[in-house]
C-alpha cells in the first residue's frame, strides 16, 4: 500500500464531498429567494443519504463480483474491504468506496435543478435513495463493475467504452433523468411567460468556485493514485473549465451583447462536466479544444427548452447532459493512450479508427434509454402514491416555508417572537 | 402642516439630504420603493434569457414642514434631484390634519 496514493484518494474524497455543498450554493444563488433553502436541502440531503445506502449495498452492487450487469453482495456493509487490496491501483477497496460515495451523492444531486421550486421534499427524500439504486449502481457496473476485482467486467465497459471520472454514469445520466423528472413533474405556475431569475448572483459563484475547486479531487482524484495520470487529469480539468467559460462568454457577448456572471459560471461547470469522462484519456491541448466545444454548444443547449417547452429550471439538460454528451463522445476523437502510456483504444484524431467513438455512442446511448425509462416509470410511481408536486399555493409562497418551516433571509427588524 | 413627499433617483439621495439640513430641515423619512414612469425600465439577460424589468428602484423622501416653509423645501428637493432626464421623480404635496410628537405628546406645528 503505497501511502503517497492513499493519501491523494483520501484527499480527493473530502474534496468531492464538498463539491455537493459547491452544487447547492451553484443551484442556490439561482433560484428565487422563497426557494433557496429548499434547493440547499435537496442537495444535502444526497450527502445524508447515499453514503448510508451505498455503504450498506450500493457499492457492492456496482462494484463487486465478475458479472455483466449487476454486482453481488460480496462487499455489501463493506465488510472486509479494509485489507482488501485492489491489485492496479494498490489502494484498499474500502478507501475506493467511500471515495466513490462521494460521486454517488453528487449524481442525485445533480437532478434537483431541474425540479426547482415545485417538488415535494418528501417525494425527493424517497426518490434519491431509490434513483441510486435502481439507476446509479446498474449503469456504474455496465462501465466498471469488476475494475476493482481485476479486470472489468460490466458489458458496456468490457465493449471498450470510456468513461474516466463519470461523463456517462454520472452526467449523462443524471442529465437524462432530470429531463424525464421534469416531463412527469410539469412545468412550474407560470413559465415561461413569468420570469424566475436568480436571486443571487454571487452565491452562484461561490458555488462555482467550490465545484471547480472540487473536481480537482473529482478528475485527478479518479486516477487512484498520486501518478501521471492524475497529473494530466489535473491539468485536463484546468484548462477545460477556463476554456469553455470564456467560450460561452463569447457566445453571450457576441449573440446577447454582454459578458455576464452566470455565463461564465455555466461556462466553467460545462467545461468541468465535458471534461470529466475524458480527464484522464486525453492529453496536450486536447482539453481545451473540449472545453470550447462544451462551451459553445451548451450555451445554444439551454434554450432548447423554450423550443420544446419542458422546465428544466436550472439547465441540468443544457450543461450537464449535454456537457457530459459531448466531452463522452469527443474521447472517440481524442483519446491518446500514447501520450498516457496508457492500454486503452484511441481517437479518431490520434491514429485509432471509429471503434471508440461507436462504442462511446453506444454507452451514452443505452444509459439515457434506461435512465430516462426507469426514472420517468419511478416518479409515476411515487407520483400516484405519495404525491410529488407540492399543492399551487406552496408553490407560489414558497418551498422553503412550506417544505422546511424556516425562511432563508430574515432581513428587516419586523420578524418573530416564540410561539 | 404640509407633508412633501418626492420620488428621486437613488442615487441623488445624499445630495437631496445635504441641501434639505442645509435648508434648515430637521427631519426626514426615506424608503426604498420601486416603481415606472415613463423612463420605463431596462432589461437582464441569464443564460441568454431576457427579462424585463418594469419597476425601477427610487427612493421616496417624505418631509413634514410648516405652510411657511413648503415652497422652500420644495424647491430644495427639485433643484437638488434634479439631472435634466427622464426618470428624476416628481414632488407633491399633501396637507396634514394633525400631528403628534410620540415622547412629549406635543401637537401641531411644535411637533415639527
Amino acid at each position: 500500500m503505497d501511502s503517497g496514493n492513499v493519501a491523494w484518494v483520501l484527499v480527493s474524497t473530502a474534496l468531492v464531498l464538498f463539491m455537493t455543498p459547491g452544487l447547492a450554493f451553484f443551484y442556490g444563488g439561482m433560484v428565487r429567494s422563497r426557494n433557496v433553502l429548499n434547493m440547499l436541502m435537496m442537495n444535502f440531503w444526497c450527502v445524508l443519504i447515499v453514503p448510508i445506502v451505498w455503504a450498506v449495498v450500493g457499492f457492492s452492487l456496482a462494484f463487486s463480483g465478475k458479472g455483466g450487469f449487476i454486482g453481488d453482495l460480496s462487499w455489501s456493509t463493506l465488510k472486509g474491504t479494509l485489507f482488501q487490496i485492489d491489485e492496479a491501483s494498490g489502494l484498499p477497496i474500502m478507501l475506493i468506496a467511500i471515495f466513490l460515495a462521494t460521486f454517488a451523492a453528487i449524481t442525485p444531486a445533480l437532478i434537483s435543478g431541474a425540479v426547482a421550486d415545485r417538488m415535494k421534499f418528501s417525494a425527493w427524500a424517497i426518490f434519491v435513495p431509490l434513483w441510486s439504486l435502481l439507476v446509479y449502481c446498474p449503469v456504474a457496473f455496465w462501465i466498471y463493475g469488476g475494475l476493482f476485482n481485476g479486470e472489468v467486467t460490466g458489458w458496456l465497459g468490457k465493449r471498450g467504452s470510456l468513461d474516466f471520472a463519470g461523463g456517462t454514469v454520472i452526467h449523462v445520466n443524471a442529465g437524462i433523468a432530470a429531463l424525464a423528472a421534469v416531463l412527469v413533474l410539469g412545468k412550474r405556475k407560470g413559465w415561461p411567460k413569468e420570469g424566475h431569475p436568480p436571486h443571487s448572483m454571487p452565491l452562484v459563484m461561490i458555488g462555482t468556485g467550490i465545484l471547480w475547486f472540487g473536481w480537482f479531487g473529482f478528475n485527478a482524484g479518479s486516477a487512484l493514485g498520486a501518478n501521471a495520470v492524475a497529473v494530466q487529469s489535473f491539468t485536463n480539468t484546468f484548462l477545460a473549465a477556463a476554456a469553455a467559460g470564456l467560450a460561452w462568454c463569447l457566445v453571450e457577448r457576441i449573440k446577447d451583447g454582454h459578458v455576464t456572471t452566470l455565463g461564465a459560471a455555466s461556462g466553467v461547470v460545462a467545461g468541468l462536466v465535458a471534461i470529466t469522462p475524458g480527464a484522464g484519456f486525453v492529453a496536450g491541448m486536447s482539453s481545451i479544444w473540449i472545453g470550447i466545444a462544451a462551451g459553445v454548444i451548451c450555451a445554444f443547449a439551454v434554450s432548447v427548452k423554450f423550443k420544446f417547452g419542458f422546465d428544466d429550471s436550472l439547465d441540468v439538460v443544457g450543461v450537464h447532459f449535454v456537457g457530459g454528451l459531448v466531452g463522452s463522445l469527443l474521447i472517440g476523437l481524442f483519446a491518446d493512450p500514447v501520450a498516457l502510456k496508457g492500454t486503452f483504444s484511441a481517437g479518431l484524431l490520434k491514429g485509432g479508427g471509429l471503434s471508440l467513438l461507436g462504442e462511446q455512442a453506444l454507452a451514452n446511448g443505452v444509459t439515457i434509454v434506461f435512465s430516462f425509462a426507469v426514472t420517468f416509470a419511478l416518479l409515476k410511481v411515487l407520483d400516484a402514491t405519495i404525491g410529488i408536486r407540492v399543492p399551487e399555493e406552496d408553490e407560489f409562497s414558497g418551498l422553503d416555508v412550506s417544505q422546511h418551516a424556516e425562511t432563508s433571509y430574515n432581513f428587516g427588524e419586523v420578524t418573530m417572537g416564540r410561539g | 402642516m404640509k407633508l412633501v413627499t418626492a420620488i428621486i433617483k437613488p442615487f441623488k439621495l445624499d445630495d437631496v439630504k445635504s441641501a434639505l439640513k442645509e435648508s434648515g430641515v430637521v427631519g426626514v423619512t426615506v424608503t426604498e420603493v420601486r416603481g415606472f414612469g415613463r423612463q420605463g425600465g431596462h432589461t437582464e439577460t441569464y443564460r441568454g434569457t431576457e427579462y424585463q424589468v418594469d419597476f425601477l428602484p427610487k427612493v421616496k423622501v417624505e418631509v413634514i414642514v410648516d405652510d411657511a416653509d413648503v415652497s422652500g423645501v420644495v424647491d430644495t428637493i427639485v433643484s437638488s434631484a434634479g439631472t435634466d432626464k427622464i426618470g428624476d421623480g416628481k414632488v407633491w404635496v399633501t396637507t396634514i390634519d394633525e400631528l403628534v410628537r410620540i415622547r412629549t405628546g406635543e401637537r401641531g406645528a411644535e411637533a415639527i
